[in-house]
């Protein structure tokens, strides 16, 4: 059974799977779709108290929490859409132009 | 066992027999009977068959996508508007590889609205990546439905499988039919063990994910390897059921072709009228033969062109009008598969019968006298043309 990992762009059609089933759970974190943000959330640390209402309201899964702290973006899969800037209470998210983060 | 049963019962008699996990099913004319027969025997406790009823026949064939994808058995039947409702999920079907079944009951596609036969709602979904078979009688409706699973669950194989049958002339005319016994259609259809499935609780499955175009092409090309594998599997099916039935299928039907020297080609209940024709012609000395084609999906192109090659002038008969302004779709297959010939037949196009419009075996024999002038004079004149309409050319 093929995994995911061992499927690239050079794969020919017959190593492929049929209509390309995927055999396993969670094969997004493998795939970069960061790549289409033309803005970039700004994580002010200084400002942020850690309220959590950010985390949700990502419609994807760019903000980690470890030990009940909100972390610095991970930008993998960031669509720069904006809303955790838009929802947070703190003005700890700037959004700043460019698909580069500050 | 004989019985005496329309087209519609039969091919609901089938799925009865074969008790498939899930019916996504919405009732259109002609094919009605099918899911109606069908519930029936759901009510009555006779199958174990999910049945679900739907507002659409895109939710119909979302219905089979989703079961087949989960490790069950799907079928679905419909005509006309209602195949032209599923278009967009006949094609998802066939992309994920999901072997569903689907009694398609031709009939015209609206514009304008008409309840009769023709291939138009077939003919418009002949690119989707279905495998495509087509009966001329109720036997043939009957057959090929228990011949369609163990074609399209072929591992080698894995598309949807539409059976066809004319709609009214066949679906609704009753025939004396001869029936396998339940036993023998279950150890023919065997039990549905797919390798992968939603339900396979091991081992977690995606289908039909997101193809960027670094691999769409491959997918496409897998689905253009299983189609041509298709043909093979198709006659290995037909073998066995020869033997469980004493009925013989092919990829076509070449009746009375041996020595012919002018031919038509053409598809489903037509076939009856045109073998009327033959024979009477084969009385008078007349070389004549017929194809019907049985499988126009995989198209069988170079069977096609050896069963013709041998013969001086051939109609392709179309009962659906493509509007590509040079002919009908099963005349742009069989002329494409005889370009490889050395020596090709000369062949026209006649697109006749639209929306239900009678062809009687006179006009079968008026197109044989056309071959026979063409076959004689070398000249084919109007390659494309229709037949049985009204026109201030044709007007007695």
């Amino acid at each position: 059974m093929i995994s995911a990992k061992d499927i690239n762009e050079k794969t020919p059609w017959q190593e492929l799977t049929p209509g390309g089933e995927i055999y396993e759970a969670g094969t997004a974190r493998l795939y970069n779709t960061g790549t289409w943000r033309t803005d970039t959330p700004f994580f002010k640390q200084e400002n942020c108290k850690h309220c959590m209402l950010c985390v949700p309201y990502c419609p994807d899964s760019s903000i980690p929490v470890k030990d009940g702290k909100r972390q610095d973006f991970v930008f993998m899969h960031c669509k720069g859409c904006g809303i955790c800037a838009e929802i947070c209470p703190f003005k700890a998210i700037e959004m700043t132009a460019g698909g580069e983060p500050k | 066992m004989m019985k005496f049963m329309s087209g519609n019962e039969a091919v609901a008699y089938a799925m009865k027999q074969i008790d498939p996990d899930v019916m996504g099913a919405f009732p259109i004319t002609p094919s009605t009977d099918i899911p109606e027969v069908f519930a029936g025997y759901v009510a009555n406790g006779e199958v174990n068959t999910e049945y679900v009823a739907v507002e659409s026949e895109h939710s119909s064939m979302s219905v089979c996508i989703a079961a087949q994808a989960a490790g069950g058995r799907a079928v679905s039947a419909t005509s006309s508007c209602g195949l032209a409702l599923m278009h967009e999920l006949l094609y998802v079907a066939a992309s994920a590889r999901l072997p569903i079944s689907l009694a398609c009951v031709n009939r015209a596609l609206t514009g304008p609205i008409n309840i009769n036969h023709d291939y138009s709602d077939s003919m418009g979904s002949r690119d989707a990546g279905w495998i495509q078979i087509y009966a001329e009688n109720n036997q043939e409706a009957y057959d090929n439905f228990i011949q369609a699973m163990p074609i399209g669950e072929a591992p080698e194989v894995r598309l949807p499988v539409m059976t066809c049958m004319d709609g009214f002339i066949t679906s609704h005319a009753v025939e004396n039919i001869e029936l396998l016994e339940t036993g023998a259609v279950k150890a023919f259809v065997g039990e549905y063990r797919p390798e992968h499935y939603l339900l396979k609780k091991e081992n977690p499955l995606a289908i039909g994910p997101y193809d960027i175009s670094a691999y769409y092409m491959e997918h496409k090309v897998q689905g253009a390897e299983a189609m041509k594998a298709a043909k093979a599997r198709i006659l290995k099916v037909a073998a066995e059921f020869e033997k469980v039935s004493g009925r013989r299928y092919g990829l076509f039907e070449a009746y009375r072709m041996e020595d012919a020297d002018t031919a038509v080609v053409l598809m489903g209940s037509s076939a009856g009228t045109g073998k009327a024709a033959v024979d009477q012609l084969r009385g008078q000395g007349v070389k004549a033969g017929l194809i019907k084609i049985r499988v126009f999906r995989p198209f069988p192109g170079e069977e096609l062109a050896q069963a013709l090659a041998q013969t001086k002038a051939v109609a392709v008969m179309d009962k659906s009008e493509g509007f590509s302004a040079n002919g009908g779709p099963v005349f742009a297959e069989t002329r494409s598969a005889l370009y490889d010939l050395k020596n090709r037949p000369y062949m026209v196009n006649i697109v006749y019968g639209l929306g239900g419009r009678d062809i009687r075996v006179e006009d079968f024999e008026r197109v044989f006298s056309r071959l026979a002038d063409i076959a004689a004079s070398g000249e084919t004149g109007p390659v494309y043309v229709h037949m049985g309409h009204r026109s201030q050319e044709n007007q007695e």
